[in-house]
């Protein structure tokens, strides 16, 4: 009964595979109940380090649920070899199946990774925080660009337009019938000129105290906070800036990399990281033609003599940026924005600024950080 | 000598010669078409247990541990198998050709199996001699209902389906009718008595039984839940009806590979041994490698080991074979083939002196990982090899009663299974089961303490 269409079929065998497809549509449904509890997973995923685009997330398969008894207080079985009643013998499939798993269906304790685009994350997180888009406080901003606008006889070859070519050529032959298929007179070339398009751009401030009082932990939260929010803004703004300031008694910019690895010791002055901040818009970002964000990350402790400069320095900020925001990285609930930093922040919240200020604890509670302070821009904006 | 085209060839040549030997020798079975395939396709029809089957995620889920578990090394298909009229075997394209021959005589071992077997003949009577196309009928079915209704709907429809697909009656045809729809009537022809008693009174009450009655559904505790379901969900689409009808005409078909896999096991490896020590037109190298390779399927440990916490089924079953041939003949061991499954044929010819010689023992392992071997005493032995075949290897549930609302209510008989059922796994069935259904379900079950445990989707219905 042989049959010799084995091998000629065997080429196609290889085109496609079912365990392939059912595969891949598992993991779409892995991915879909992942994206139910993706805050919890991505909050600490390592996602900053450089500028990754992908996040990858450890999921389990899932399992088909069928009817099944609950697993009993001993398992009873038949084995072979050689054994007498009374022996004891080491844990079944010892170093064979990692993990539980008691055989049979269950699949447990595999383990594979997913990998999400950051882009799909942070549309999903919007869309399941229902949260606002940002207004542009600044649109006017001018950008030029080329673009295409109408025809000419004369142009390069790669700006042909066939198609205007063709009815061109079609006019000219209806009053000539016996005339050439195609003269110089028929062809047509784009045209590209300089216009001037409104654009959004904005930059953003993401500075950091880190003074000894900040540890490693802090820092965490403040670096997965400031991802997520820079995630945020680069939806609304098509360019977007990121500045990077890190201060103690000083401040200092640095770029990404090295900014999250920054620890200083000593005490704390805020001014000087606000200072920074007016230096570089005055250097570099026109508050005229970009949209100036600001968030700020410390633990709350300054210095009580700084009070005044910090207070103006930051007001001056204020007066010509978007929005300002606070994250306090803090052990306490009680002491919560309660410290020097949060109070100065609610007197501008007072005065009428811009801002608002929200207190982690951990990070878990880094979205309803962003939740806060994306819902309070748009109202005190829109 | 792995799977050089040369090989292939030399294995070709060779097939006829093999199947001549074994009709000589007595096996009688529907033709075979083999089939050389690439090792992913091998691993993708055993996973789906058909060539051509509907889709669903969670066979991507069993593919890829299957991939794992090869690229790990731990397992190796030379061979899978499909009967029918004619049956269908393939062999992987990596197989060497000692493999080959020793996975030809196998095969027409388990097709001699399944064309004589009783299981199987009336399986194959009732679901056709091929199910192979059956099945891709099913598979194109099913694809023509997702361009229909679209993925989703058909998914949520197959977890429910296949979710369920041990829960049949096998002792049931697989074209069932419907209950009867009305209780038969009780009078028959008005006899003697029956007109004298009518003229006592001239306006007799009318008979309560005359009155055709809507029987209660179902009317016994019914646990074909796949045909139930099918037939009695309230809200079921006619596409709906087929799927669950397809995934269940399937599982009659799997049915008997499950209830006799020792005896069939068994039988063909007792073949493929004795094909090939008769068969002098062997090059006697490839005799060598084959006796060496079928010494590896046969053997109860792997290398380095003392005692295996499993029984490998093709040991145990081809050493009850060799001691039933030499016992009854080859006719008597053909009426046990014939005849028996796994139940009766363990229980019967599975003999004392065999499970010592096999050195079978029942053990029990704890939560904790240790292990203790308990006895070698045989009815235990019995029942500890044959508890996972039980009912399909699912527990018994049954549906009972449909409410005047629609509520289903299933019952879990726990007295059988010894324990409850494991709470949230039967939950995600309910959910399942609720999303074609369509009214509330119920499912009572018994706690760890074996009080009564009532479970509902939607949850408080």
């Amino acid at each position: 009964m042989a049959n010799s269409q084995g091998s000629a079929l065997s080429g196609w065998y290889d085109l496609f595979s079912r365990g392939a497809r059912d595969w891949l549509r598992h993991n779409e449904k892995v991915a879909e109940s992942v994206r139910k509890s993706l805050p919890e997973i991505v909050a600490g995923a390592d996602v900053l380090s450089g500028g990754a685009r992908t996040v990858r997330v450890p999921v389990r398969f899932l399992e088909h649920y069928h009817f099944q008894l609950r697993s009993p207080e001993r398992r009873e079985g038949v084995g072979e070899g050689d054994a007498q009643p009374g022996d004891r013998i080491g844990p079944p499939d010892a170093g064979r199946k990692p993990g539980k798993g008691e055989g049979g269906r269950d699949q447990g304790g595999l383990e594979f990774m997913l990998e999400f685009q950051v882009d799909d994350i942070v549309d999903w997180l919007w869309e399941e925080m229902k949260l606002p888009n940002l207004q542009a406080r600044v649109g006017k901003a001018e950008e030029t660009d080329w673009m295409r606008e109408g025809w000419d006889r004369r142009g390069a070859r790669s700006r042909l337009d066939r198609r205007r070519s063709f009815r061109e050529s079609i006019k000219r032959r209806g009053s000539q019938p016996d005339g050439p298929a195609f003269t110089d007179e028929d062809l047509r070339f784009r045209q590209l000129t300089r216009r001037e398009q409104p654009a959004t751009q904005a930059v953003v401030f993401l500075v950091m105290d880190v003074s000894g009082s900040m540890t490693d932990d802090d820092r965490k939260l403040a670096k997965s906070f400031f991802f997520w929010a820079v995630q945020g803004l680069r939806r609304q703004y098509r360019h977007l800036d990121t500045v990077f300031v890190a201060h103690t008694t000083e401040a200092w910019e640095f770029d990404e990399a090295q900014f999250f690895e920054v620890r200083g010791s000593g005490g704390t002055v805020a001014s000087t990281g606000f200072a920074k901040v007016r230096e570089i818009v005055a250097e570099r970002f026109d508050p005229s033609r970009y949209n100036v964000y600001l968030f700020y990350a410390s633990d709350g402790d300054n210095a009580t003599s700084d009070r005044p400069d910090a207070e103006r320095g930051l007001t001056e900020i204020a007066a010509y940026s978007n929005y300002l925001g606070y994250l306090e990285v803090t052990a306490s609930t009680s002491r919560a924005l309660a410290t020097e930093t949060g109070e100065l922040f609610q007197r501008l919240a007072r005065a009428g600024r811009p801002t608002a200020s929200f207190a982690v604890r951990k990070l878990e509670e880094i979205w309803d950080a962003v939740r806060h302070f994306f819902q309070h821009q748009a109202k005190a904006v829109g | 000598m792995s799977g050089s085209p040369a090989a292939a060839d030399t294995w070709r040549a060779l097939v006829p010669q093999i199947e001549q030997l074994a009709q000589a020798t007595g096996l009688r079975y529907d033709p075979v078409d083999f089939e050389s395939v690439p090792e992913t396709f091998m691993m993708e029809i055993s996973v789906y247990g058909l060539p051509v089957r509907m889709p669903h995620w969670s066979f991507g889920v069993r593919y890829i541990s299957r991939l794992i578990q090869h690229r790990m090394g731990h397992s190796k298909l030379f061979e899978v198998v499909f009967p029918g009229n004619p049956g269908h075997a393939y062999l992987a394209a990596g197989n060497s050709l000692a493999e080959n021959v020793l996975v030809t005589a196998h095969v027409l071992g388990h097709a001699d199996f399944s064309s004589n077997n009783m299981l199987f003949r009336s399986s194959q009577s009732q679901v056709g001699p091929n199910i192979v196309e059956r099945a891709a009928t099913h598979a194109h079915q099913i694809a023509m209902a997702i361009e229909e209704h679209g993925a989703k709907r058909v998914e949520a429809v197959l977890d429910a389906a296949l979710a369920l697909e041990q829960h049949i009656d096998v002792n049931q045809r697989v074209r069932r009718p419907r209950y009867p729809e009305t209780a038969p009537k009780k009078p028959g022809p008005p006899d003697e008595f029956r007109r004298r008693f009518a003229a006592l009174d001239p306006d007799p009450p009318r008979e309560a039984a005359a009155e055709p009655q809507r029987p209660r559904v179902p009317p016994h505790p019914e646990r074909d839940l796949l045909w139930f379901i099918a037939n009695y969900a309230p809200d079921l689409e006619g596409w709906e009806r087929d799927v669950f009808l397809a995934v269940r005409e399937e599982s009659f078909y799997f049915y008997p590979v499950f209830a006799t896999q020792i005896m069939n096991e068994g039988w063909a490896s007792y073949w493929h041994a004795r094909l090939l020590r008769e068969a002098s037109f062997l090059p006697s190298e490839a005799y060598v490698d084959a006796i060496k390779c079928h010494s590896d399927v046969v053997r109860p440990l792997a290398t380095g080991e003392q005692v295996a916490l499993a029984v490998n089924p093709y040991h145990v079953g081809f050493s009850m074979w060799e001691k039933i041939v030499e016992r009854d003949g080859l006719e008597g061991a053909r009426r046990i083939m014939r005849e028996d499954d796994d139940f009766s044929f363990i229980r019967n010819h599975l003999t004392p002196e065999l499970a010592t010689e096999l050195q079978l023992f029942r053990f029990g392992a704890e939560r904790d990982g240790s292990v203790s071997v308990l006895d070698s005493d045989l009815p235990k032995l019995h029942d500890a090899l044959l508890a996972p075949k039980y009912n399909f290897g699912a527990p018994s549930i049954a549906a009972t009663r449909i409410h005047v609302d629609g509520t289903l209510e299933l019952l879990h008989d726990h007295q059988t299974d010894g324990r409850g059922l494991d709470p949230e796994r039967a939950t995600r069935v309910l959910e399942y089961i609720h999303r074609v259904w369509r009214r509330p379900v119920k499912l009572t079950t018994v706690n760890t303490s074996g009080g009564g445990l009532q479970l509902c989707v939607p949850a408080g219905s």
